[in-house]
């Protein structure tokens, strides 16, 4: 599904190079939940828009769903993006007034689906996010957990290969948090949908049931989290 | 992804800013208005000047003092020159067979008084056929006529804007005016003839040229005993002749004003189309420098737009960021980016064009000059703000096409 072998990536600072990443190889599989972490300055931003094609890296392979992309140009990068990733991001990225509908059919609009579909496609992942009644709204007459809701309609509009979230409940309170992140275990679990997210956040990692960690652009533990929690179960701390 | 998809983001972007909007495409505004009213105006000057000289007959060739020049009557260099009212009757005696009118005449201005009215005028000293050289029509009453040169007959013909001044609703003739002091009786009041580009012939007093050589002209009229006539209106009979005429004129006069064969002519001898040449070339240089400075207005305007894009842009990185995130090609967002300026210099068009025909059509209505809108100012000024569009939204678009999705996604 994704295979990653020895991706390096260089960084030209003035004089000196910076190696953001530093020969990364592993492999993930369809239907996996999986959590990239590390502390800032450990390239999983890096590794992130490389995985998300934002980026290509300086050096090794990158095959997505069979296809090379380490070689791809802009277009067909964009191409890529478009079919088969959905981005989640800490801050939502929504396009301001403009209506959670619209925000949705975004991608769509650049697959180039007619307009009709394009509607009724929409439609579908709102409800899926549980806000079938918001679809009107403006960015700024929702809640932050309700922004979060339309960024994942918008992410899975495309029925994309994988779901690359990005903190994503790095903008939210505690309790709007945890509910992002059921509804990506839901996803995950009902249908199969792959799912990673790149976070800081050990106890935002542990929902999910591998964790990756970096650490100066080297993978350092690549480890299955046996007993992930189950979101909405009391944190460690409330249990105490 | 479709042009109307692009068109409705660019309606949503300009509408976000709605006061940084209007006033970045105020420069187009003012531009494109001041391409389509002065070009609608300059050609409804050139238009009624045209059709001004054209209606005074197209076979005439007009005599005047001065040495050669390029305009018409006015090189009055280095020593003042004269034509004479003998050089006239020389003209009249030779020219026999090829002209159909020869016209002298003086004009000078007057105070005229009827009542309490009184103002200053310009009085034109006439012959019978000056009415037929000038293609004047009368109102009510008669024009001069050759019994009232002969008989020195204390009579006027008012322009119909003089007669309005001094009468207002009242009937003119058979009324006693006093032209510098002088009794006149009213015989006629011609009709309108409509604005022109040098002022109005409305604004006019005929009287007999022989009663204002002896009584109202005095010495002013007079050089070396001799007396003289602003100028010469000569009909030729056909246009075929009109060269031939020239020469003849010019033989004579130089004869009458014993001039060396090599001397330059004290006199100007011009034709209709030599006066329509000057002046069209004329106007036409005013509208294409009036035209240039409007071209100028259009082109601040344009840095203007691209200047506001350029900010667009940058405030928008994140936007763009998005964009290509969720799948927008390097393309699709030039193609925004570009759509939106020229949805706004388009827009600046539009409204332009609009005011550009309100500015001419309050022109034609305050009577100055018939401005004549034409479906050419109207695309040239459509086309110059397109285009204004698209070479000042290129380099904003490919700035933010050539954004890096990382980059711009994590842009603060």
């Amino acid at each position: 599904m994704i295979q990653m072998e020895n991706l390096t990536k260089v960084f030209q600072m003035g004089d000196s190079e910076v190696r953001a990443l530093d020969g990364a190889s592993f492999t993930i599989e369809k239907g996996e939940m999986i959590a990239i972490m590390g502390p800032s300055g450990s390239g999983k931003s890096t590794l992130m828009s490389i995985i998300g094609c934002l980026d290509v890296p300086s050096s090794g392979r990158y095959i997505l769903d069979g296809v090379s992309v380490e070689n791809l140009d802009e277009t067909q990068l964009a191409e890529i993006r478009g079919q088969k990733i959905g981005f989640v991001f800490q801050q939502f990225n929504l396009l301001a007034r403009t209506s959670a509908l619209e925000n949705v059919m975004l991608p769509l609009t650049y697959a180039g689906v007619s307009g009709r579909q394009r509607n009724d496609r929409a439609l579908k992942a709102l409800e899926h996010v549980g806000l079938a009644d918001r679809t009107r709204h403006a960015p700024n007459e929702l809640s932050g957990g309700q922004q979060q809701r339309v960024a994942i309609a918008r992410a899975l509009v495309n029925e994309p290969a994988i779901l690359l979230a990005d903190e994503p409940t790095g903008a939210l309170d505690s309790k709007t948090g945890v509910e992002i992140m059921d509804l990506f275990q839901s996803l995950h679990r009902d249908q199969g949908q792959t799912v990673i997210v790149v976070t800081h956040d050990a106890y935002v990692a542990r929902h999910t049931t591998r964790i990756i960690k970096l650490s100066d652009g080297k993978i350092v533990s690549d480890e299955v989290n046996h007993h992930p929690i189950k979101a909405g179960a009391p944190r460690p701390e409330e249990v105490i | 992804m479709l042009f109307s998809e692009n068109f409705k983001i660019a309606l949503r972007a300009l509408r976000a800013n709605k006061l940084r909007s209007v006033l970045t495409i105020l420069g187009i505004v003012i531009g494109v208005a001041t391409v389509v009213a002065l070009l609608s105006i300059g050609t409804g000057a050139t238009a009624s000047i045209t059709s001004d000289i054209q209606s005074s007959g197209a076979n005439l060739l007009t005599v005047s003092p001065g040495r050669q020049s390029g305009f018409a009557g006015g090189g009055q260099s280095r020593q003042s020159s004269y034509i004479y009212y003998s050089d006239y009757e020389l003209l009249e005696r030779a020219l026999v067979g090829n002209v159909t009118a020869i016209v002298p005449s003086y004009q000078s201005n007057y105070t005229v008084k009827y009542g309490a009215e009184s103002f200053s005028v310009n009085v034109t000293g006439v012959t019978e056929k000056y009415q037929e050289v000038h293609s004047y029509k009368v109102a009510t009453g008669r024009y001069i006529t050759d019994s009232d040169n002969n008989a020195e007959a204390r009579v006027a013909v008012l322009g119909s804007q003089t007669a309005t001044d001094l009468f207002g609703s009242l009937i003119p003739i058979g009324k006693i005016i006093s032209i510098n002091g002088l009794k006149f009786e009213i015989v006629g009041v011609l009709e309108s003839e409509g604005s022109s580009g040098f002022g109005s012939n409305d604004d006019a007093v005929f009287i007999p040229l022989e009663t204002g050589y002896i009584r109202l002209y005095g010495s002013t009229a007079m050089h070396n005993d001799k007396k003289i006539v602003n100028s010469i209106a000569v009909s030729v009979t056909t246009t075929e002749l009109m060269d031939t005429v020239s020469a003849q004129i010019q033989y004579i006069l130089r004869r009458s004003h014993k001039l060396a064969p090599t001397a330059d002519l004290d006199f100007n001898v011009q034709n209709q189309t030599d006066i329509l040449d000057t002046l069209s070339s004329v106007t036409q240089t005013l509208t294409i420098f009036l035209g240039a400075i409007a071209g100028i207005s259009l082109l601040v305007g344009g840095i203007g737009i691209m200047n506001i894009m350029l900010v667009s842009v940058t405030e928008r990185t994140k936007e763009i960021g998005l964009r290509k995130a969720v799948g927008a090609t390097k393309n699709q967002i030039l193609a925004q980016f570009l759509i939106e300026t020229m949805t706004l210099s388009l827009l600046g068009g539009i409204i332009g064009i609009l005011l550009g025909v309100g500015i001419a059509s309050v022109f034609t209505l305050t009577g100055l000059i018939t401005a004549v809108i034409t479906v050419d100012s109207i695309l040239l000024a459509f086309f110059s703000a397109l285009l204004i569009g698209v070479f000042f939204g290129i380099y904003p678009a490919f700035r933010a096409a050539n954004l890096h999705p990382m980059v711009a996604l994590r842009y603060e």
